[in-house]
């Protein structure tokens, strides 16, 4: 398996680019009552910086528990993760938090905004934990990071009064703001319409294209299709992990769909 | 820096949430209000029983007769006449540490004035007794030495007795009312006193010299009492016993004997009624404390609700890059601010509703300043106390159980 990673990442285009992920043997196991269940099993790949990859994989495929480790939020059993040069394995609680707050750029499913606080109260959350960032500092990253999302007119909106695709661009802003090395989006797309998930990956598209790094978890096929690189999990392990030979593009998709069509999937 | 953001994210959260903070507050604000209150009421009756208790003169001594066997029969106090002027001018004489002192019989009877009578107690006495009971002459002035020598048939009337005998407007002093018959000259009215704490009027009393009583009204030779005043309050217990010891020496009684006399001092009184009440204060103060204790629990309470409500905010400030020390932090400073703005709250209920039973139930109360700072600063313990538990809790979530949480 990993010579087969190894060939897959030495035929990478980007060869020469700077690794922002590395892993190495990754394995992570829960003791469930008297049972031992192994959820990854041996994980090896690299990402690069400026790479889009799709992890997928069925419900029980280990690629929730790969995306947790990927977002510092877990530790694995065994094995080397590697996050912008730096070994996470035997860092401390604070120290991972520290690492989420200047490193990752987090996106959920169900959004996880703060109800009743307006969308630039929202974005700035990240930068509320560094105190490295001035209040002035923090509202203009803040004001920036919705102006990429294109949300700069509803700043002072809170998320009962957004749509759910726009109550997901403020998520993205809010995983922007702290200049992340890496975006990692959970289900990013799973509670929306099929015309704004084509919306919303397209910003994810257009955000790789100004150089984000970014690792999308899904079980949509058709969602993977419009990343570079697709690593599908089974059973904790790595049953395929190929660039794709045909990126669609997510605005051109938008644009085929049918006008003011809503449908839900 | 750091501490300032934690600080406005724990504002946001106090005043996105304003029910649940008033409710959390109500506790700790009731609380604080009713052990103020509380104490006030206590500290508020005990001072009114003190102060009427030094309206009756605190450093007031009364030595009576004793009561005395006589061939194994043991004699009602009442009806002793061992007590005499001699003793009277011995205590007068040989006393250091008295400064007034007046023989006194009593007699009642029905004081009339034309149409109008009125039954009441009349005192014969010297005028040192209105120094003894600290009581004031109003209008007119009181008897003289001469009078007293010569049994003059003159008076001085309390408050009660000038309304029954008297129609409004009118000056009782040079008129004639007549008691148990005999006429008597009005030369004086006393200040009015109201009722005493066990309810007596003090006003329906008329005072005369103890000679005119003695010779006129009783016929009697002996005394019923003698009043005296020590010279402060704390040497009333001292004067007592010079006062035993003289009227022992005097009634010649042997060291194996008992007193054929008593002396009584207000002191006795005095702590009898502060220790009464100072089990109501603590009484008072126990039901404060529960209902401070309740308002404590009713912030953990909401703390803890809280806490699981925000279970997957927390997850996502921990996602974020929030420590675990930063939400604690943060939950700390909810608990902090909600119980010490409850605390502040209280104070100022506690001292208007102070305010409102002394003026509107005209209770007495005296706010101590003991009260509000204890009160305060066991709410904010309390407070805090309670909040910590519940952001120690939310300090140790982990943050993927937490992002999950239905």
């Amino acid at each position: 398996m990993e010579t087969f990673v190894e060939t897959k990442v030495k035929t990478n285009t980007r060869n020469m680019q700077k690794r922002i992920i590395e892993i190495e043997d990754l394995k992570r196991s829960f003791v469930m009552g008297n049972e031992v269940v192994h959820a990854l099993k041996g994980i090896s790949f690299d990402i690069k910086e400026g790479e889009f990859v799709t992890i997928m994989g069925s419900s029980g495929s280990g690629k929730s528990t790969m995306l947790n480790i990927l977002g510092c939020l877990d530790k694995p059993s065994a094995g080397d993760y590697g996050l912008d040069g730096m070994l996470t394995n035997e860092m401390s609680k604070n120290q991972l938090a520290k690492i989420r707050n200047h490193k990752i750029g987090f996106i959920f499913q169900s959004y996880n905004l703060l109800a009743r606080t307006t969308a630039l109260e929202n974005v700035e959350l990240p930068l509320m934990y560094n105190s490295s960032v001035s209040s002035t500092e923090r509202k203009e990253s803040a004001i920036s990071a919705l102006n990429k999302v294109g949300l700069q007119e509803r700043m002072y909106h809170t998320p009962a009064q957004l749509s759910g695709g726009q109550q997901q661009r403020v998520a993205i802003a809010r995983a922007l703001v702290n200049n992340p090395v890496v975006i990692l989006a959970d289900e990013a797309t799973g509670n929306l319409d099929t015309r704004t998930s084509y919306e919303i990956m397209a910003l994810f598209q257009d955000l790789n294209r100004q150089g984000k790094t970014i690792v999308f978890v899904t079980h949509e096929p058709d969602i993977a299709e419009f990343s570079q690189r697709t690593i599908v999990l089974k059973d904790g392990k790595i049953i395929k992990d190929a660039l794709n030979s045909n990126v669609k593009d997510a605005s051109e998709m938008l644009s085929l769909l049918p006008k003011e069509d809503h449908e839900t999937e | 820096m750091k501490l300032f953001n934690l600080l406005k994210i724990a504002w946001k959260a106090i005043i996105l949430n304003k029910v649940r903070t008033f409710l959390t507050m109500l506790g700790i604000v009731i609380g604080v209000a009713s052990v103020i209150a509380m104490l006030a009421i206590g500290e508020g009756s005990s001072q009114s029983i003190k102060s009427q208790i030094a309206k009756m003169g605190s450093n007031m001594i009364t030595i009576r007769p004793g009561s005395e066997m006589r061939g194994g029969v043991r004699m009602d106090p009442g009806q002793m006449q061992t007590l005499t002027l001699k003793d009277f001018q011995n205590l007068k004489d040989n006393s250091t540490l008295l400064t007034y002192l007046t023989p006194m019989v009593e007699g009642s009877g029905q004081s009339i004035n034309g149409t109008n009578n009125w039954p009441t107690s009349i005192y014969g006495v010297l005028p040192d007794y209105l120094a003894v009971k600290s009581w004031e002459v109003k209008t007119g002035s009181i008897f003289t030495e001469a009078e007293v020598k010569a049994a003059a048939k003159v008076v001085v009337l309390g408050q009660t007795v000038v309304d029954n005998l008297f129609s409004e407007g009118v000056d009782p002093i040079g008129k004639v009312i007549r008691f148990n018959n005999i006429p008597m000259k009005v030369i004086g009215v006393l200040t009015k006193k109201g009722e005493n704490t066990f309810g007596q009027d003090q006003d329906n009393v008329i005072i005369a010299p103890y000679t005119t009583v003695q010779k006129r009204i009783l016929a009697i030779d002996y005394l019923h009492s003698i009043s005296a005043s020590a010279l402060s309050e704390e040497q009333a217990q001292d004067a007592v016993e010079e006062i035993t010891s003289i009227l022992r020496s005097s009634h010649q009684i042997g060291p194996n004997d008992e007193d054929d006399f008593n002396v009584f001092s207000m002191e006795e009184l005095v702590s009898m009624f502060s220790s009464t009440n100072d089990i109501l204060t603590i009484l008072l103060v126990a039901i404060a404390g529960i209902s401070l204790l309740v308002g404590g629990i009713g912030i953990m309470n909401i703390m803890y609700v809280s806490v699981k409500e925000r279970t997957r905010e927390i997850g996502l400030r921990m996602a974020v890059g929030g420590q675990g020390r930063d939400i604690l932090t943060q939950f700390l400073i909810e608990a902090v601010m909600i119980s010490i703005s409850g605390g502040l709250l209280g104070v100022l209920l506690g001292l208007a509703a102070s305010f409102f039973i002394e003026n509107i139930l005209s209770w007495p109360t005296v706010i101590t300043s003991y009260s509000v700072v204890i009160s305060f600063v066991v709410c904010a313990v309390t407070g805090i106390f309670f909040g910590w538990y519940p952001a120690k809790k939310a300090a140790a979530l982990d943050p993927i159980t937490a992002l999950r949480y239905e």
